[in-house]
């Protein structure tokens, strides 16, 4: 019989084998989720144990890719927390602009609903054509799919009334075609966006910013894996520039705590002091 | 008189009552932490807390991601996303799938939680129409803690209490008076 301290010892060696072997590291993950996730996907896959999987992903990378499909958490929405993208309208904007140019970074923007939302404010903001946005995940199928920018068509009413809260002032729809069910994004919106395999737990710095927007990857991490990817947006954001988190992520009790002070604390905007 | 080092409570339809009923009857110095997920609307803020710190003048908060657990606090699950306890006894807050149709779902907790605490944790699962938090209470008694279900002919909604007592038999099924009197005598044990 398989007790639950079997399968705890099992989770940790899947996944200090998917570090060994496909450099992807899920060691600090916050445990509970990952071990859901985890024994959720041994379901789906039908294997027996976390060990059985555990054979199959190290023989096999399309297994591995497939696994990785549930360690990420691949869900996003357009104007997500439509408050939040107020507030950076409202409060963030106008001091963007005093910069001459910008490099935005949105650090796990999945399957790319962030990335268009920001580029779609930024360019109602006149702050586009000045913009260089990098979008970074380390979900491979995610970061395609965001670059496709195709999206279902039965999810835009809900994403037009995200944008309407979040202040937007044209009809939506200006912003996508439709076709065949889908909703294919306008092109020009990534113009000024570059997507890259990009991970917060591996890699290092790669840009100066003025904005860092990671939303909801954090809550997915420990506090020593949070307190790293702060330090690198540290590190990344020039003096006075702006860090953006999910609704229930907090830089409180993080080392970094007294190195950023509130913006719009509820929308959780927090800038470097 | 026994200890514990966490009590959980899971409920849905009629819950807010049934926990106001059971944890008004916990003393105010009563100092194990208290972790509850309450079915609610996703989409909106949740005023829980809130209500539940008024009536009972007791500190009762929304959990937050990475937050300590700390003794003599009273943490609700916020709505749209999962409560989970960790090893190192903090809270995090995650957005998988819903389970049973929730988030916060029951099971998320009580399992987490279960791991965490191992056999100095006391689950509770009161009123409610889904089968959630049945699992997460099985595997409370399977990793050895206390087991406590509402009395499905008390219940408002007997469907959660009877989907636990069709899975495992818990230590004890109880009125919600019940309940709240047992709590009351559980001294924190030592970490
Ligand atoms: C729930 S999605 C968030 C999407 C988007 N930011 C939003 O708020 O709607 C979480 C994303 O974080 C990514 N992620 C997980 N671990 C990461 C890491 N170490 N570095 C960068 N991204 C990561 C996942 O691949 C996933 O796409």
């Amino acid at each position: 019989m398989t007790t639950n301290r079997d399968t705890d010892i099992e989770i940790r060696l899947l996944i200090e084998a998917i570090y060994l072997k496909y450099s992807y590291d899920f060691r600090d993950y916050s445990g509970a989720s990952i071990k859901r996730r985890i024994l959720h996907a041994v379901g789906q896959f039908e294997c027996r144990t976390v060990s059985a999987l555990q054979e199959r992903v190290l023989h096999d990378p399309s297994m591995f890719m497939e696994l990785l499909q549930y360690l990420t958490i691949p869900v996003s929405e357009m104007f997500r927390d439509p408050s939040h993208f107020l507030a950076l309208r409202n409060e963030v904007v106008p001091l963007l602009r005093t910069w001459p140019s910008l490099k935005i970074w949105i650090a796990g923007c999945s399957t790319g609903e962030e990335v268009y939302s920001m580029a779609i404010l930024l360019r109602e903001e006149g702050l586009l054509e000045r913009s260089i946005l990098y979008a970074t995940d380390i979900n491979p199928y995610s970061l395609e799919r965001a670059k496709q920018g195709i999206y279902s068509l039965q999810n835009m009413h809900q994403y037009a009334e995200n944008y309407r809260l979040a202040g937007g002032r044209r009809d939506f729809s200006e912003y996508y075609t439709a076709a065949y069910g889908n909703a294919i994004m306008d092109s020009s919106l990534r113009d000024n966006v570059t997507f890259a395999d990009h991970s917060l737990a591996t890699d290092s710095v790669f840009s100066e910013t003025q904005l860092v927007s990671c939303r909801n990857v954090m809550i997915y991490f420990n506090k020593d894996l949070q307190d790293r990817a702060f330090g690198l947006f540290h590190e990344s954001l020039c003096h006075r520039g702006f860090l953006v988190l999910g609704s229930k992520e907090s830089i409180d009790f993080s080392a970094y705590a007294n190195q950023f002070e509130a913006l719009v604390r509820p929308e959780r905007i927090f800038r470097k002091s | 008189m026994s200890s514990a080092q966490a009590i959980v409570i899971g409920a849905s339809a009629g819950g807010v009552a049934a926990l106001f009923e059971v944890l008004g009857r916990l003393p105010p110095t009563f100092a194990v932490p208290v972790l509850c997920v309450l079915h609610l609307p996703q989409d909106r803020p949740s005023h829980l807390a809130d209500v539940l710190q008024r009536r009972l003048r007791r500190t009762v908060r929304e959990g937050c991601d990475k937050e300590r657990i700390v003794a003599g606090m009273i943490y609700v699950a916020g709505p749209g996303y999962h409560l989970s306890v960790e090893h190192d006894l903090s809270l995090s807050l995650s957005q998988e799938d819903p389970v049973h149709f929730s988030r916060p779902a029951i099971d998320f907790l009580f399992e987490s939680a279960a791991d965490a605490y191992g056999g100095q944790l006391v689950g509770v699962l009161l009123t409610g129409a889904n089968q959630d938090g049945a699992a997460g209470l099985a595997r409370i008694k399977q990793n050895g803690g206390l087991t406590i279900v509402q009395d499905p002919r008390e219940a408002q909604v007997a469907l959660m209490p009877e989907a636990a007592l069709a899975l495992h038999r818990p230590d004890h099924i109880l009125s919600l008076s019940g309940i709240g009197q047992l709590l009351a005598t559980l001294e924190p044990s030592a970490c």
